[in-house]
């Protein structure tokens, strides 16, 4: 089957055609991207499935990813942590491999990127490629997919350096964007529903994969998929279980994360967590490895309700992908969580383990209600947070960069003058 | 069909009989949803008694609007005020008309940005209740609906003793918009037509042809009613309930199928 027409059956032959709508505003537009890995991590795991997609609606798309050497990671990983607030001085020595690399990569991509109608940078580590690659042809966009909303200022101030050249930026919501003198596009991240993680599952494997951690699928199951952190409030998921499993002694809580090896706090966390759970048999605290996708998926679906109950958190994705399988949400009230848990309609927004537990008590005592508030949960993903909205929104901005930066563009067409005629 | 403004060259979609329609025709093509009709379209003439005007078709455009980060954000409702009297109009319209094109539920209560961040930002009721009957059709333009909401927000500054504020993570961000629109080259022959053609529409071209429409005539209704009117006559009863639709309560999904009732129903007749 053609990849249009896998995503035609999940989001809709409306969506595909209207992609395909705004692929022919683009002419024969040459696309790159850039990243620094071709698997592994999120930016990679949607390049994965969007290239392909783009290619297949016509657009001539490439994809590029640079690689470096220990001290290149190290900087780029220092990048990463210090535009998320933590204050971080990089050595020189890294910031010089860091640009060597660029400088590098440069050289060897220079045709290919300068010849390109548009060039996606996605986050810091290929930024300067800009800076050496002078004689470019086309609009380049620099795609920022982390927190930069407290950045720590040091390290933002030496990056912007590398970024004020850009033709426009990308940033994943408001509070993420940074100034920079070029428009400021703001388009949410997005799940690939064909993903491993995502893909429709038979119930059997749902009951095999639980049946392997010793859980009950003919039971109540409440469930947070994150790493062991702090800020994803697991011993506050305890406290909401516990005073929920007074009034519903059959609920089953299923806390799944990664192991955090680059996370020095994780341990110290996943053992407080251990020490909150305690003996209790139906709490169960599972350790999964970075590519469970299946595992995850079938616990998803076996869940009857999902929580993250994080106090501060990006995008929340984990969130996305429980709405997608039809789960309502029990969500902190911060960040992208509170653009995707709408309370009262696709789960609830709370501030407390109390709050928590009050409306996983209601979720499970008015099962028809979960049960419709799952249907729009599945819905509104539909609409909003698949993979096929996020290339809707990249489309929609390279038309944009490829007409006019105006408030209003009528594509095919000459500029419309900006004295106020509209469409 | 399209009236030129001689003075300041600008275009405005509202009908005017009276002038010469040959004359702007590529200009007609290119903002409304109206065509020419040419002759290689004639079999499609519509039967005798509903004779358009003019013989034109509706040619259905499509469209994605791009958010875009002014960099501005309001903790409280003195900022607010501050931050509105000089930001772009484009965000005014993306929060007072992009709504429509982001996740959403029905509130019945605010549908408008700022209505719903007085409600939940700032917790003031009674400023989220003024602000969110405002109907920004009423407007000639939106400095006028710019004019009206500082006006509103002022009156309540006069009010309280201490400006409202919001939590930390709850400002209001000022995000302004880009409307990309594009021919979808699909062309609609006649009203009959609509009653096919509107259930397979995307949410684009629903948000374009009634909700931006709303904003962009003059009459402020749906294009589908500005090309009913001026091309044809007999269809004041589809129109009038053409103009009773509000959509400010329903997602884009629900509007196309409120209107693709109304034309399933009336052509059935």
């Amino acid at each position: 089957m053609s990849i249009l027409k896998a995503y035609a059956e999940v989001a809709g032959e409306d969506v595909i055609d209207h992609l395909q709508q705004l692929t022919r505003q683009m002419g024969g537009t040459r696309v790159v991207h850039v990243n620094s890995t071709r698997t592994g991590g999120g930016v990679a795991e949607i390049l994965n499935k969007m290239v392909p997609l783009m290619r297949e609606l016509g657009i001539d798309t490439d994809w590029e990813v640079i690689t470096g050497d220990p001290d290149f990671f190290q900087c780029t990983k220092s990048f990463h942590n210090a535009l998320q607030g933590d204050a971080i001085d990089i050595p020189r020595h890294l910031l010089d491999s860091f640009e060597r690399i660029n400088q590098e990569h440069a050289a060897e991509l220079g045709k290919s990127l300068g010849d390109a109608d548009i060039v996606f940078i996605h986050d810091p580590q290929p930024a300067p490629l800009l800076k050496y690659i002078p004689e470019r042809k086309g609009k380049w966009i620099w795609r920022c997919h982390i927190d930069l909303s407290r950045p720590y200022r040091p390290v933002w101030k030496y990056l912007r350096g590398f970024l004020e050249g850009y033709d426009a930026s990308i940033f994943s919501l408001p509070d993420f964007a940074q100034t920079l003198p070029h428009p400021l596009y703001l388009i949410p991240p997005s799940i690939d529903p064909l993903s491993e993680k995502n893909v429709e599952m038979a119930q059997d494997e749902v009951v095999e994969t639980c049946a392997r951690f010793g859980i009950d699928c003919n039971r109540s199951i409440v469930t947070q998929i994150s790493r062991y952190d702090r800020f994803k409030d697991p011993v506050g998921v305890i406290r909401a279980y516990r005073m929920t499993k007074k009034f519903k002694p059959d609920l089953q809580l299923v806390l799944a994360g990664g192991s955090a090896t680059d996370d020095p706090e994780g341990e110290q966390v996943l053992q407080e967590v251990r020490d909150a759970a305690g003996d209790d048999r139906d709490i169960f605290i599972l350790m999964l490895p970075s590519d469970a996708h299946r595992t995850i998926n079938a616990l998803q679906r076996a869940s009857d309700v999902i929580m993250q109950k994080s106090l501060k958190e990006g995008f929340g994705l984990t969130v996305t992908e429980g709405l997608w399988k039809g789960k309502p949400v029990i969500g902190g009230n911060t960040g992208g969580i509170t653009l995707q848990v709408i309370d009262g309609h696709t789960g609830f927004l709370v501030d407390t383990p109390e709050g928590a537990a009050l409306r996983l008590r209601y979720l499970l005592e008015r099962r028809e209600l979960k049960e419709e508030m799952g249907v729009k949960a599945r819905e509104f993903v539909r609409e909003y947070f698949l993979l096929t909205r996020q290339l809707r929104g990249y489309l929609t901005v390279m038309v944009a960069l490829l007409h006019d930066i105006g408030g209003r563009i009528y594509a095919g067409e000459e500029r419309v003058g900006s004295s106020g005629i509209m469409i | 069909m399209i009236n030129v403004n001689e003075e300041n060259n600008n275009f405005s979609l509202f009908p005017n009989k009276k002038k010469r329609y040959n004359d702007y025709i590529n200009e007609i093509e290119r903002f409304t949803g109206v065509t020419d009709m040419t002759e290689e379209h004639q079999e499609h003439s519509p039967p005798e008694g509903e004779l358009p005007n003019n013989g034109h078709r509706f040619r259905i455009k499509d469209c994605a609007l791009a958010a875009l980060s002014t960099g501005k954000s309001a903790q409280n409702l003195r900022e607010l005020r501050e931050i509105l009297t000089t930001i772009t109009p484009d965000s005014i319209y993306y929060h007072f008309w992009g709504a429509l094109l982001r996740p959403r539920f029905d509130d019945p209560l605010y549908h408008n940005d700022f209505a719903i961040w007085s409600r939940y930002g700032l917790k003031d009721s009674v400023l989220a209740e003024r602000l969110s009957i405002i109907d920004p059709a009423d407007y000639p333009d939106l400095e006028d609906l710019r004019a009206e909401l500082i006006e509103i927000i002022e009156e309540r500054l006069d009010q309280v003793e201490v400006a409202p504020w919001a939590r930390t993570n709850r400002q209001f961000f000022f995000i302004r918009s880009q409307l990309v629109a594009f021919d979808t080259h699909h062309l609609i022959h006649e009203p009959r037509d609509l009653a096919d053609v509107v259930p397979k529409m995307s949410v684009g071209s629903i948000f374009l042809h009634v909700i931006d429409a709303r904003r962009r005539t003059e009459n402020r209704v749906d294009d589908f009613q500005t090309w009913i009117r001026d091309c044809y006559t007999g269809y004041e009863d589809l129109c009038r309930e053409l103009s009773v639709l509000d959509p400010f309560f329903s997602g884009l999904s629900q509007i196309r199928g409120q209107l693709s009732a109304i034309f399933q129903s009336y052509f059935r007749r």
